[in-house]
Order: structure tokens, then sequence, then C-alpha cells
């Protein structure tokens, strides 16, 4: 093949684990290496920028971008590979939804830096020392990007072709992608490829029934019945809220469903449609029973927006005025 | 004065950069290694229900989550002070074990080995894993790729999903296995230990038979004294998922042995403006700066340093590799940071055969595997080994479970300072006077910190093996003299 495809992978606030997804396409790897190059990115700090800039503008056919965009250098990163790359995809939860690092928009920079380098117990800062983005010492200057307010997704700072949902992507779907970009096979621009257009639950092996719930039950408060749907047992579930394409993996062993795969096809809010699946199934006689049944549920932002609330609606706690 | 940066791919919270200052004579007057990410998980813990942390708390670290999966999961039993039925333990560390061997199977081949096998200064193109795999054969190749999804089929089995799994549960575990399961995991687990003979095999035959390499490890440039952190059993042997942590001085002798809840009796952690993640050192010897020693609090957490916190293996073929490690190396305490890729074999070596230990364990088959918690939650710490350092989750929560306060001493945080302290070390000994900064060269300082494992930086190598680098040179004026890069 003369002209290999040019794979670029890029991690910004992320955990490593959508790297790890790609490793876990085993054998696949050999296959991935003799189809593409694949061009690993420098994080770009102070001269490297200027590397990836003196680049052609999409020189980058397809670039699998994953990480929130939490920090300066993130957002900096996701303008320069959008520019340099004929594809930009939001590559996981992170970059396609926000995922768990986005439950810091119930907080801000203040409070985070607060409880990480004063207030944990095993921290000893006596003079309150904070990280600062730039720091004269005694050799020279040292800088750090600035870290946000607000953790934000790919798509809110950049023009995002496709998003890969998944916390992490699945490795037969990560495949199905590659093969689908080999060939060529694109659906249009701002598709969710990697995933299908079914609900976790049309994937689930669990037996369901009609959902009659009296009590919900923490995971910790219930040895839930085998083989039987873990909703219709009180077990909050985001299944009926979350796009399937992960193969329900986590009910496989009695989990219940968190949502990474982000919210079902049609479904604009997540939360919200795990809200009224949850509002619909209270089996209760008067508007206080339905109450009492529905304020049992604890930390319902946590649960229902688990891995989307910068890409949701809600997208974060209000900020205090100059905070 | 210069400053040279290496600016690496790299990962904890994020990624990592090297600013090396050289002085008007151009030698090295300081180093410092750089992390520039944050994304505060201690805060955004305090408000969910403590239960879901074992789900919440891996995506701290996608390459180790099992390890937060089960000091999260270990936190909350201590929370709810309930005991897990002895079948949910042996579950909990099947899983960890299996997920051991994968681990420490990426990091060897992925990253160690290409140095090793392929050498230092061989061009960073060939310098990976795909260009190991044409060294030493497809065969090979295909043998670790292979071993390595086993051992991730297990986790998968237990746990719900390979990366991220769920299956760990204040009390217990979700799910118990049945013979078949068993019988798969009992074959796997064979395998496994073959494939950690066969390494061991490997790193003799290739590294410790060159005496290049051999010296390399046993060099003044690696070799870097310090207290020594691991978990260990009731008789003093290693183990990942449970027991206490001792620390060994640089002499070797025991310094303190504590049990989970006492940890902030022996560790403390300092905040420096330049980076966004702090230094943990021992409370009791103090922070002394970025300096080793007896005098220094500063400590590593690693396969090296917990076969060196311990006094030996609780299986029969890696106890063997240990005394052989030791007779090599020249007795106990090792300090030579290179050793860690070794320390790190007879480790895996040690997870396979705990792992058929566990699978052939008569009671692994229970049905028990939880307890429903009973008593009002307050507070509790849980503490595994992760292959990358000991790793502590520390929660305090309201009489419902909701998580009021959070803290976490995450594996890699603790070898910050030694990281930092190696790094400067091979960079005063590798870049001198008049030197031309070779890409060999810069290699060799990233070994220093590779040797390590760091997370903020192994996930990066997965497939190229080789971290992206690049030093800029400038002049006193703040003009660029020189630009070396690699892999770009």
């Amino acid at each position: 093949m003369a002209d290999k495809l040019k794979l670029g992978l890029y991690w910004a606030a992320s955990c490593g684990g959508c790297e790890i997804a790609i490793v876990e396409l085993r054998e696949k790897i050999l296959d991935l290496d003799a189809a593409a190059d694949i061009l690993f990115w420098p994080v770009a700090l102070d001269f490297k920028y200027k590397d990836v800039e003196a680049m052609p503008d999409g020189h980058i056919d397809v670039c699998l971008f994953n990480g929130a965009i939490r920090t300066s250098e993130n957002e900096h990163l996701a303008h320069l590979l959008r520019q340099k790359s004929k594809v930009l995809v939001a590559f996981g939860s992170c970059a396609h939804e926000g995922c768990i690092p986005g439950l810091g928009n119930l907080f801000d920079r203040k409070s985070i830096f607060e409880c990480v380098y004063l207030e944990t117990p095993s921290t000893d800062n006596p003079e309150g020392v904070l990280p600062q983005t730039s720091y004269q010492l005694p050799e020279g200057e040292v800088t750090i990007p600035r870290f946000y307010n607000t953790v934000k997704t790919l798509a809110q700072v950049e023009d995002v072709d496709y998003f890969v949902p998944g916390c992490p992507p699945q490795a037969p779907q990560i495949w199905a992608v590659i093969e689908a970009i080999l060939s060529g096979q694109l659906p249009p621009k701002g598709s969710v490829v990697g995933a299908n257009e079914k609900t976790v639950c049309d994937e689930c092996k669990h037996n369901r029934e009609e959902k009659r719930i009296k009590k919900f039950y923490r995971p910790h408060e219930i040895i839930p019945e085998p083989g039987r749907c873990l909703f219709d047992q009180g077990i909050i579930c985001a299944g009926p809220a979350t796009r399937g394409g992960c193969g329900a993996l986590c009910p496989t062993v009695d989990m219940p469903c968190r949502g990474c795969y982000g919210p079902a096809p049609n479904v604009i809010d997540q939360g919200a449609a795990l809200l009224s699946a949850v509002a619909s199934v209270v089996d209760a006689d008067t508007e206080e029973e339905a109450a009492r049944i529905v304020g049992e549920i604890v930390d319902p932002v946590g649960t229902f927006y688990r891995f989307g609330l910068p890409a949701s609606l809600l997208h974060r706690a209000r900020l205090e005025v100059g905070g | 004065m210069q400053k040279i940066s290496i600016d690496p791919i790299t990962r904890l919270e994020g990624h990592g950069r090297i600013d090396i200052f050289l002085d008007e004579e151009g030698n090295v007057a300081n180093a410092y290694l750089v992390i520039p990410e944050l994304r505060g998980f201690e805060k955004f813990a305090e408000g969910r229900p403590v239960e879901e942390l074992p789900r919440i708390t891996p995506r701290i670290c996608g390459v180790c989550p099992e390890a937060h999966h089960m000091a999260s999961a270990k936190a909350c039993d201590a929370v709810y002070h309930v005991e897990v039925p002895s079948t949910g333990k042996k579950l909990r560390e099947l899983l960890y074990s299996a997920f051991y061997v994968a681990d420490h199977t990426v990091h060897f081949y992925i990253l160690a080995a290409p140095d090793f096998v392929l050498g230092p200064d061989a061009p960073p193109a060939e310098r990976n894993i795909l260009g190991l795999i044409h060294r030493v054969g497809l065969e090979i190749g295909s043998k670790v790729i292979s071993s390595r999804g086993k051992a991730m089929d297990i986790v998968g089995m237990l746990g719900g999903k390979t990366i991220h799994p769920v299956g760990a549960i204040p009390g217990g575990v979700s799910k118990a296995i049945n013979e078949e399961e068993r019988a798969q995991i009992e074959a796997i687990g064979h395998e496994l230990v073959e494939f950690g003979q066969f390494n061991l095999q490997l790193f003799h035959d290739v590294v410790l038979a060159n005496k290049t390499y051999l010296d390399m490890i046993l060099s003044d440039t690696f070799t870097t004294p310090m207290y020594y952190m691991g978990l260990v059993d009731e008789n003093n042997k290693v183990n990942f998922y449970d027991g206490l942590v001792r620390v060994v001085d640089p002499e070797g002798n025991e310094f303190v042995k504590y049990a989970p809840e006492e940890y902030l009796d022996v560790i403390a952690e300092r905040v420096e403006p330049w980076t966004y993640l702090k230094f943990p050192y021992l409370k009791k010897v103090g922070w002394k700066g970025f300096v080793t020693g007896k005098d220094s609090g500063v400590y590593q957490a690693t396969p090296l340093s917990r076969l060196n916190a311990a006094d030996g293996m609780a299986t029969p073929r890696a106890q063997e590799a240990y005394e052989g490690f030791y007779e090599t190396m020249g007795g106990k305490p090792v300090h030579g940071t290179l050793a860690t890729h070794w320390a790190r074999l007879i480790e895996l070596l040690y997870a396979a055969e705990r792992l058929v230990e566990l699978a052939t364990d008569p009671e692994i088959t229970d049905p028990h595997v939880r307890n429903i918690p009973t008593e009002m939650p307050d507070e509790g710490v849980g503490i595994v080994e992760a292959p990358r350092g000991t790793l502590t989750h520390h929660y305090t929560t309201d009489e419902k479970g909701i998580v009021q306060k959070c803290n976490l001493i995450v594996g890699t945080t603790n070898n910050y300072a030694p990281i930092s302290i190696s790094v400067k070390k091979a960079a005063q000994a590798l870049i001198k006077k008049g030197q031309v900064i070779s890409e060999g060269i810069l290699n060799r300082v990233e070994m220093a910190f590779r040797s390590y494992d760091p997370c903020f930086g192994c996930a990066t190598h997965t497939l190229p093996g080789q971290m992206p680098l690049e030093v800029v040179i400038w002049d006193a004026e703040g003009n660029e003299v020189q630009r070396i890069s690699q892999n770009l």
C-alpha cells in the first residue's frame, strides 16, 4: 500500500483506559499496524506546539481524541489537532460527554484546589502553597497549564466529526470503527459510531417483567435474584436510558448499568430520560408515598448523570460570581 | 542559564515533562519532573454514595483500574464494618492476581524490553513493541499478546469488564463462580505460570547474559538507596491484596509496619507550587528536599521496593527466583533502579502461581460471596499494592453512607520524589559539559523513570512503545541553539 492511513491517537484529561482499550484489540493490533501508521502526538507544552503547528493542515487522516477538556493545554491541543486532522473523532466517554471526571462540574477550581492541596488529612502544607501556572524557581521559570473551573467535552470546544462512546469503548466496537475508517464507509458527520441503535436493556440477558417498585435499593443493600432484571428488583439501572453497544457487560455480574455508553438513540438528556424511567415504575397509591419512594434515591445527580454531566442540559453546578 | 525540556507524553493524572536546567558550564544544575494535570477526584467523591466509589475511582487510572476498584471496595468494607466472606476475598484476590499478570506483561514487553532487547541506542522507530516482535519473532510476540489476553479474560469473567471492572462491592463480590468457570480459570492459570517462567528465562538470556546491560543495572547512575515500602502477609511475604504495609530503611531494617487505618501516622504529603502532583514522604523522618538516604523521608513503592520490604515470596517458583535475584545483585536491599524490571517479572510469576492456588482452592466455588452491611457507616481506609505502588483510599461518610471526605494516595504518587531524584541523577551523569546530547542519552534519562513504570507514562507507550521526546536547548538570551527529537 503506497499511502497507509495516518492515524493519530491523542489523550487530554483521561485515565489511560482508552489506550488500554486499544491494547484490548489483542492480536488485531498487528493487523492495525499493517494497515495504518499510528502516530502518537506529543503533549504540547511551550515549543511542542510549534512542531504540530508546523505540520500541514489535514496531515493526519483520522485523529482519535480521548479525554475531556480540563486544562488550557487540553483545549489548545483540541484546536491544534482539529486543524491538523481530516477527521476528528471524540473517542471514549470523556471526549464524548465528560465522563466521571465531569462530576468535577459540581464544584469549581477553588474548592478542588482547597480539598486536594489544603484539606486532605495527609497533606502537610502549613504555608498554604497552591500550584501556580508560572513559578520562578532559582534556576528558572517552570510553567503548568491553567486548571479550568469547568470540564468540557471535545465538541464543546471544537468541531467533531464522529463520536465513539464508552468508558472505555469495547474492543469489538473499536475494531468495527477502524474497519469502517479503512474502508471509507463512514456514516454522515456527527454520527455516533462504535455502538448501536438500541438501549443497553435491549442487549441485556436478564428477564424483564412489568416493573412495580415500592422500594429502591442501593446495590450493596440487596442480593439480587440471578437472571432477573435488576431494575425490576428495585436497583436503579441506567440501561433504559443508555445506548447499546457494550454488550450489557455490567449486568453479567449482577451489577447495574451506570450509563457509560451515553444517551440512548433519540434521547437528548440521559439523566432526564433515566429520571423519567424511574418515575414511571414507582408503585405508589398516593403522592406522599411516591415522594417517599423517590426520596430514598440518594445522589440523583451523581447517579443519573454519572458519565454525562458536562454534555447534559445541566452542564454544571452554578458558579459563584467571579468564581 | 540553559533550560532543556524533555517533553514526554505521559500520564498519572495526565501528563508529564522534565525540565533540566544547565549552569554556565553546561552541567546539570537541577532537574524537575513537572506533572501538569489534575482532575480532582478527592473533591467530587464528596456527595457520592460510598458504595459507588469502587465504580467511580477506577477512572483515576484506566491502566490499573483493578487496583482502585479493590482499594475502594476494601475502604467501603471498613466504612460499613462488614466482614467479607472468605470466598468473596479469594475471588477479589483471584481477579487481582490475573490483573497483575496482565499489567506486568504490558509493562515489561511494551515499555521495558525494547530498551534491553533492542538496546537503548537502537533507532526509536525500531525501539518499540513491534520492533521487539520483529526481533524476537512473531511466535513470542503472539505468546505475549495471547497470555495477556487470557489473563484479562479472567478479569472480565469475574468483573464484568476487562477495563474498569465492577464486581467488588461493600461486603464482598457481586457474583460467585461455578465449576465450569473455575476450571477455565485454572487452565489459564497453568499457562500463565509457564509464561511467568518463560519471561524470567528470557530476562536471563537476553539481559543478564549481556554484560553491558548487567553493568548498567549495577551502575551508580541508576542506583539510589532509600526507604522501601510494600504490603506483606503475616509471614512478611509479598502480598498484593491484603496485609500490613512494611517499610524498610536503606540498610534493609524494618522501619515501620502499619495497618491501613494507621497510614496518617506514617505518611505525609508535600505541595510544591510548580506541579499539580504532591510528594508523599515518611512523616517521622521528614521532608528534607529531593535527597535520598536514611535522613530523608523519601521512599519508593515499586516491585523492587516490595521485594526489598518483604522476607520472600509466598509461592515456590517465585521464591526461587527471589533468592536468585538477591544472589546475583549482591544481597538485600537492592538499590539499582533498573533491577525493578527483574523484580517485576518475579512478581508476575508469583501472581500466576497465586492465581492457580486460588483457582484450586476448595471453597472458591462457594456461593456465599457477599455479606450485606448492617452497621452504621462512618470511616474506613483500604490499601492494596497497585503494580506501581502502595495505594491508599480513605473515606469518611455520614450515617447514610454519603461521602463527606475522601483522601487518596495513588501508586505512582509515592514515587514522585524518587523518580525526580533518579531523573536528576541520570541527567547529571549523562549530560556533561561539551557533550552533544544524543537521542540515546535522552533515552537513558527516560529509562531512569521508566523503570518505575510511572502511571503518568505507561498507557501512552501502548503501541509504539516509545514515548515521543523532544529537547530544546536555549542559550542565556533565550535563543534556540539545538533541537533533538525522537518519535515525533
